[in-house]
């Protein structure tokens, strides 16, 4: 509780937050949406998508973390020394990882072997690195859960819409349920195979594009 | 798979099973680091390097004080650990003895630290139970076989500027799909050889 008031007297003067909660909020999981406009963490946005089962409870492993990233590094940050504070993080975000990891092994076995590796792989995503030098590091706790929950939230969408299409595409199914028909359509094996997912993101970010308007996007 | 070859494996590495284009690792530097093919092969060539060393050196690790002394849920933060010292290492060793060298490289050598073929290599080795020399043969291929793709990429990539591109498709988009488009190509060698 304590901390909750610290946060708000740090914050503007419109009470919990709301100011720069909610700005903070929508910034993360749209304007700035760490998958589709910033282009991080696309590994495992590909990696997994093959089903909607596998995204969603990916999209909840990258809240957890981020959010317990966050709050962590942000809660330290005066402590930490600004010379070590990556491997601080990195640190950080690896035990998170490391307890999600477990948490699967032990309840949700088959989950865990389908993901493989990709949960391990959570380290090295750059969104849970890039909110904890870029935001956690400056901000209060309160508003660094705000903003991971925002930018997990703003993965996990994007990973649900790229999982949903490529479920229903690829199989006719969703959550394993048939959805269309075999009668009229037949599944289209591309789009749970590799090339499939290149070709969803390449889509999904381009429609992305499209509706936040002809911003000049860089041009390398 | 103990007895596969590790001759097997390192041709499986490279085109049937792409660490970038059927894993999906490597992607961020892969689109970031890919507007020329000279930058895309200094690249290349540096995580072939770390990610053989690296396998090596965690292997070693994961067999004789991991699994020893049951720390084996460790294994995540013991592997970025050896990743970043290794890179670190290199970065001086490399600063030392061949100023050239370390110049043409610049930034990538530290970039490597986040890249996550690098740490999913590692990964991909224990979690299919390689042998040591079956993940030298995995180390190896996995990191010509990024190089390769990244190349190819750079490579088209250049060619793509003098096309007109639909708006909402011009820079990450197209060459998301032209990826997909490479992936699609590399799955022609499927059944060639098979690891998994």
């Amino acid at each position: 509780m304590a901390d909750k008031q610290l946060a708000c007297m740090t914050c503007e003067p419109k009470g919990l937050c709301r100011g720069r909660g909610l700005l903070t909020l929508k910034d993360g999981a749209w304007a700035n949406n760490p998958l589709a406009i910033q282009i991080l963490g696309i590994c495992s946005a590909l990696a997994v998508t093959n089903r909607l089962e596998n995204s969603l409870v990916m999209g909840a492993a990258l809240i957890f973390v981020c959010v317990g990233s966050n709050l962590l590094v942000s809660l330290l940050r005066k402590r930490t020394p600004h010379r070590i504070r990556m491997i601080a993080e990195v640190a950080i975000i690896a035990t998170f990882v490391i307890v999600f990891d477990q948490f699967l092994k032990a309840f949700y076995w088959d989950m865990s072997k389908q993901l493989g590796p990709y949960v391990g792989l959570i380290i090295t995503n750059c969104i849970v690195m890039g909110r904890a030098e870029a935001f956690a590091l400056q901000n209060p706790p309160v508003l660094s859960i705000v903003d991971g929950v925002a930018n997990g939230l703003g993965y996990a969408v994007v990973l649900a819409i790229i999982g949903f299409f490529r479920e229903l595409l690829g199989t006719g199914e969703i959550f394993g349920y048939e959805v269309l028909s075999g009668q009229w359509y037949t599944p289209n094996q591309l789009m749970i195979l590799a090339p499939g997912a290149f070709f969803a993101l390449g889509i999904v970010i381009a429609v992305f594009n499209a509706i936040k308007g002809p911003e000049p996007q860089e041009n390398k | 798979m103990s007895e596969t070859s590790a001759w097997v494996i390192f041709i499986a590495a490279i085109f049937t099973n792409n660490i970038l284009l059927t894993n999906f690792l490597g992607m961020c530097s892969f689109i970031a680091c890919s507007g020329q093919i000279r930058t895309s092969i200094g690249l290349g060539t540096a995580v072939t390097f770390v990610m053989i060393m690296t396998t090596i050196l965690n292997y070693v690790i994961y067999h004789f004080i991991l699994v020893r002394f049951g720390l084996v849920h460790l294994q995540f933060i013991v592997f970025i650990a050896v990743i970043a010292a290794f890179v670190q290492l290199v970065e001086m060793f490399v600063e030392r003895f061949s100023p050239r060298l370390y110049f043409a490289l610049g930034i990538f050598l530290p970039l490597i630290t986040v890249n996550c073929a690098i740490l999913g290599a590692s990964l991909f080795m224990i979690i299919r139970k390689y042998s040591f020399v079956q993940s030298v043969g995995f180390g190896l291929g996995a990191g010509i076989g990024w190089a390769v793709a990244i190349v190819m990429l750079a490579g088209l990539r250049q060619k793509m500027r003098y096309s007109n591109i639909p708006e909402p498709f011009q820079g990450v988009p197209i060459a998301m799909v032209v990826t997909g488009v490479l992936a699609m190509a590399f799955m022609g060698f499927a059944g060639m050889v098979s690891i998994q």
